[in-house]
C-alpha cells in the first residue's frame, strides 16, 4: 500500500518582513531611502521548517507537537496548500480538508442555516453533501431553534458549537486539524474529542496539532515532535510526549562562562552565569504553573558603581509579562550573585524568554543581554474535565472565596 | 481506501492562465461567494434591494440638474437624463466591479489564511453581484427610454452582451491587478476611489465624445468603456448602425487588460497567505 501522505525534504523560508501584517508604499519608500544601495540582507531570513520528511499510511492518526514557533502550523499550512514550501515536495493521495480554525468564513450577518452552506463550501463540501448532513450538523450543534437567526446574535458557545459541528461532518480522506479543542465548554470538548475519535476509527487519516498532551495521547498512536523547524522525533506517542515533557526541549535554562574574557559584557560588566531552577527542590527540569522558580545570575563588576539589575520576562509571542528591578547597591570591583524568585501560581503555561539589564545609578543602562535564558512552563492536570487553554498573561492564585452569608 | 487521486505540492508553480479544470472543481464555492455577497449586501438597510434602483436614479437626477441644466452639456439627439443614464448603467457596473474586486482578497483575508482554494474566484465572483445590479439598471434604462419615447434598435441585442463582455474583462482585469497589489500595499484602498473618479472624467459618461478636441480623442480609443458607452447610447436612441471598429478595438484592449491582470495575479498568488 502506498503512503497517503509523503513529505519529501520540505523547507519553508520566511523573510521576517513577510510576517509583518501589511506594507504601504510609504514603508517601501522609506526603506528605499534609508538604504538605497544596499541589497536585501539575508539576516532577516527565517527558516520555519528545515528538511522535513515523513510518511503517513492510510488510516493513521498522527499527532504533531512542539513548542510555539517550532513549525507545527507552518507544516499544516503547507500540507493544506495555503502556502507553498520553499523547497521539497509533498504527495497527497487523497482529498484533503484542513481545519486550522473552526468557523472559517462565517459571516455574522448570515443565519445559522446560511452559514452551514457557506462554511461547508469553504471547507470543501459539495452542496449535495451538505444537504445530506444538514440535520446531523444541526443536531450535533444543538442550535435548531436558532437556525434562522443571524449568527451575530449567537452566544460564543453556540457559535463554536455550530462551527465545530460543520467541521466534524467533513468526510475527506485526509483531515488536518490544528488546535480546535482549545475552545468551548467542558461538555462540548468531550463531545469534540469523542467525534475526533469516531473520525479516526472510520479509517480516515488525521494529522492533529495540539498543545494538549492528554488529547494527543488519547487520539494518536504515533506522534511527530518538531523542534526549531526540524523533526526531533517521530514514534509512538507515549515515548515522544514523555521526551517532550521531560527534556524541556529547546529551553536554555543554564548558561555559564568561566573565562571572563569570553563572557558577554563590556568594560563595566561581565556575566559569569545565568540559570533558572526549580526552587522547591524537586529537581525537575519540567516546570509547571505550580513550580516556584529561582533565577540566578553571577557577574563580574569591573568598575565601582551603584548597580541594579532589571529583568524583563517576555512570552514567546513577544508580549512583555513583567519587568522587575533589583535593589540598587554600591558595588566594588568583584564577583557578585543576584537572585530573583518567581513564586508558584504566578506564570501561566507558556514559553518565556528573559532579558537582563544592568543599570547604573538607577538611570543609565550599562549593559543588556537579550534572551539570556528561555524556559517553558507547562500546565498541570486540573480538577474537572476541562482541557482548554487557560487564558491570561499571568495565572496568579488570588484569594477568591465563596462564603455562606 | 484506494484512490487514484493525487496532489503534488511543489515550491513554485506560476502559470499565467486560468486553470479551468480547477475553476470548474471549485464552481460551487464561486457561486457561494457570489451568493454571500448578494445576500449580505443590503442587510440592515431600510431600502434593501431598492438601493440598486436608487443609485443610478439619484446619479441621473444629480447629473441632469448640474451638467444638463446648469452647464448645458450637449447630449445629441437624446434628452440629457436618458443620455447620462445610458452612460451610467455600464459605468456603475464597471466601477462597482472594479472596487469590489480590488478589496475582495483583503476582505476575505481570514479565509485565505486558513483554507486552500483558487484565489482568483474571489475577485471574479464579485462580477455576479455587479451583474445583478446591471440587469436591474437596464430595466430602469428601458423604462426611462420608453418614457422619453425612444425605441431601442435591434442592434441592442448585440451591443449589450458585447458591452457586458468588454466591461467585465476590463473591470476584472484591473480588479485582479489591484486586488493582488492590495494584498501587499493597502494604499490601494485609498487609490481606487480616486482612480475611479479620474476615469469617469476620462470616459464619456456625462459628456459626449463629440465635444472633445480631436487631439485628445486617442484617449477614448485606449479606454474600452468609451466605445461601450457611446454604442449603448446609439442603440438605445434607435440607431441602426454601430461603430464596430471601435467595439472591436475595445474588445481587444479589454482582453489585453484582463490577461495582464490575470498574469500579475497568478504571479503573486502564492505569497498571498504569507503577507496578507
Amino acid at each position: 500500500m502506498k503512503p497517503i501522505i509523503e513529505v519529501n525534504h520540505i523547507s519553508k523560508k520566511y523573510r521576517i518582513g513577510e510576517k509583518q501584517s501589511y506594507y504601504s508604499f510609504r514603508d517601501t519608500l522609506t526603506d528605499l531611502a534609508k538604504s538605497p544601495f544596499r541589497k536585501k540582507s539575508n539576516k532577516s531570513e527565517f527558516w520555519a521548517l528545515k528538511d522535513i520528511s515523513f510518511k503517513v499510511m492510510p488510516g493513521e492518526v498522527i499527532g504533531i507537537i512542539g513548542r510555539n514557533g517550532a513549525g507545527k502550523s507552518t507544516l499544516l499550512k503547507i500540507l493544506s496548500r495555503i502556502t507553498p514550501p520553499t523547497t521539497g515536495e509533498v504527495i497527497l493521495r487523497g482529498r484533503v480538508a484542513s481545519l486550522l480554525e473552526v468557523g472559517t468564513g462565517f459571516h455574522p450577518e448570515l443565519t445559522g442555516r446560511e452559514n452551514i452552506y457557506l462554511n461547508g463550501a469553504v471547507l470543501g463540501m459539495k452542496r449535495a453533501e451538505i444537504n445530506n448532513k444538514f440535520d446531523e450538523i444541526v443536531e450535533f450543534a444543538e442550535i435548531s431553534k436558532f437556525l434562522d437567526t443571524p449568527v451575530k446574535f449567537y452566544s460564543s458557545g453556540m457559535y463554536m458549537r455550530l462551527a465545530f459541528a460543520i467541521a466534524a461532518h467533513l468526510e475527506p480522506e485526509i483531515l488536518l486539524v490544528d488546535e480546535v479543542l482549545a475552545v468551548g465548554d467542558v461538555e462540548f470538548q468531550k463531545k469534540c474529542l469523542g467525534k475526533m475519535k469516531e473520525v479516526s476509527k472510520q479509517g480516515r487519516t488525521v494529522l492533529f496539532v495540539s498543545h494538549n498532551m492528554q488529547a494527543i495521547q488519547s487520539l494518536c498512536k504515533n506522534t511527530i515532535l518538531l523542534k526549531n523547524g526540524e523533526i526531533n522525533d517521530f514514534g509512538p506517542t507515549d515515548k515522544v510526549v514523555n521526551k517532550y515533557l521531560n527534556t524541556g526541549l529547546g529551553n536554555m535554562t543554564m548558561k555559564t562562562w568561566n573565562n571572563m574574557k569570553n563572557a558577554p559584557g563590556n568594560q563595566f560588566i561581565r556575566i559569569k552565569s545565568a540559570k533558572i531552577i526549580d526552587f522547591s527542590n524537586n529537581k525537575n527540569s519540567l516546570f509547571t504553573v505550580k513550580t516556584p522558580l529561582q533565577i540566578e545570575f553571577e557577574f563580574w563588576n569591573l568598575a565601582p558603581a551603584k548597580i541594579n539589575l532589571s529583568l524583563v520576562l517576555w512570552s514567546i509571542a513577544g508580549e512583555c509579562i513583567f519587568n522587575v528591578g533589583s535593589d540598587s547597591k554600591s558595588l566594588e570591583k568583584g564577583l557578585y550573585k543576584s537572585i530573583c524568585k518567581i513564586p508558584a501560581d504566578l506564570l501561566n503555561d507558556n514559553a518565556y524568554s528573559i532579558h537582563l539589564f544592568f543599570v547604573k545609578d538607577m538611570s543609565i543602562g550599562i549593559y543588556n543581554h537579550e534572551n539570556i535564558l528561555s524556559f517553558e512552563v507547562q500546565d498541570v492536570e486540573r480538577e474537572g474535565n476541562w482541557y482548554g487553554k487557560w487564558i491570561g498573561a499571568v495565572r496568579p492564585k488570588l484569594e477568591f472565596n465563596i462564603e455562606e452569608k | 481506501m484506494e484512490t487514484n487521486f493525487e496532489i503534488k505540492i511543489k515550491p513554485i508553480k506560476t502559470n499565467f492562465y486560468l486553470n479551468f479544470k480547477e475553476l470548474w472543481d471549485y464552481r460551487e464555492l464561486f457561486i457561494i461567494f457570489a451568493w454571500r455577497d448578494l445576500k449580505v449586501r443590503y442587510k440592515q438597510t431600510v431600502l434593501g434591494i431598492s438601493w440598486v434602483l436608487f443609485q443610478p436614479l439619484v446619479s441621473m437626477v444629480v447629473f441632469t440638474v448640474f451638467f444638463g441644466n446648469f452647464v448645458k452639456i450637449p447630449s445629441g439627439n437624446l434628452p440629457y437624463p436618458l443620455f447620462v443614464l445610458c452612460g451610467l448603467v455600464f459605468w456603475t457596473f464597471f466601477s462597482n466591479t472594479l472596487s469590489f474586486a480590488s478589496s475582495s482578497l483583503v476582505s476575505n483575508e481570514n479565509i485565505i489564511k486558513k483554507v486552500y482554494f483558487p484565489k482568483v474566484i474571489l475577485p471574479l465572483s464579485t462580477v455576479i453581484t455587479g451583474s445583478v445590479d446591471l440587469f436591474i439598471s437596464f430595466v430602469l434604462l428601458f423604462i426611462v427610454g420608453f418614457y422619453f419615447k425612444f425605441t431601442p434598435s435591434i442592434l441592442t441585442l448585440i451591443v449589450i452582451p458585447l458591452g457586458y463582455l468588454i466591461s467585465f474583462l476590463t473591470a476584472s482585469g484591473l480588479g485582479l491587478f489591484f486586488s493582488a497589489l492590495n494584498v501587499k500595499y493597502r494604499d490601494v484602498r485609498y487609490i481606487i476611489p480616486f482612480f475611479i473618479q479620474l476615469l469617469i472624467f476620462l470616459t464619456p459618461v456625462i459628456y459626449p465624445t463629440s465635444i472633445v478636441s480631436s487631439s485628445s480623442k486617442f484617449l477614448f480609443v485606449l479606454n474600452p468603456m468609451s466605445a461601450v458607452i457611446e454604442s449603448t447610447r446609439g442603440v438605445i436612441g434607435g440607431n441602426l448602425s454601430v461603430d464596430f471598429l471601435a467595439l472591436g478595438t475595445a474588445t481587444l484592449i479589454a482582453l489585453v487588460i484582463f490577461f495582464f491582470g490575470l498574469a500579475f495575479f497568478n504571479a503573486t498568488e502564492k505569497f498571498f497567505a504569507d503577507i496578507i
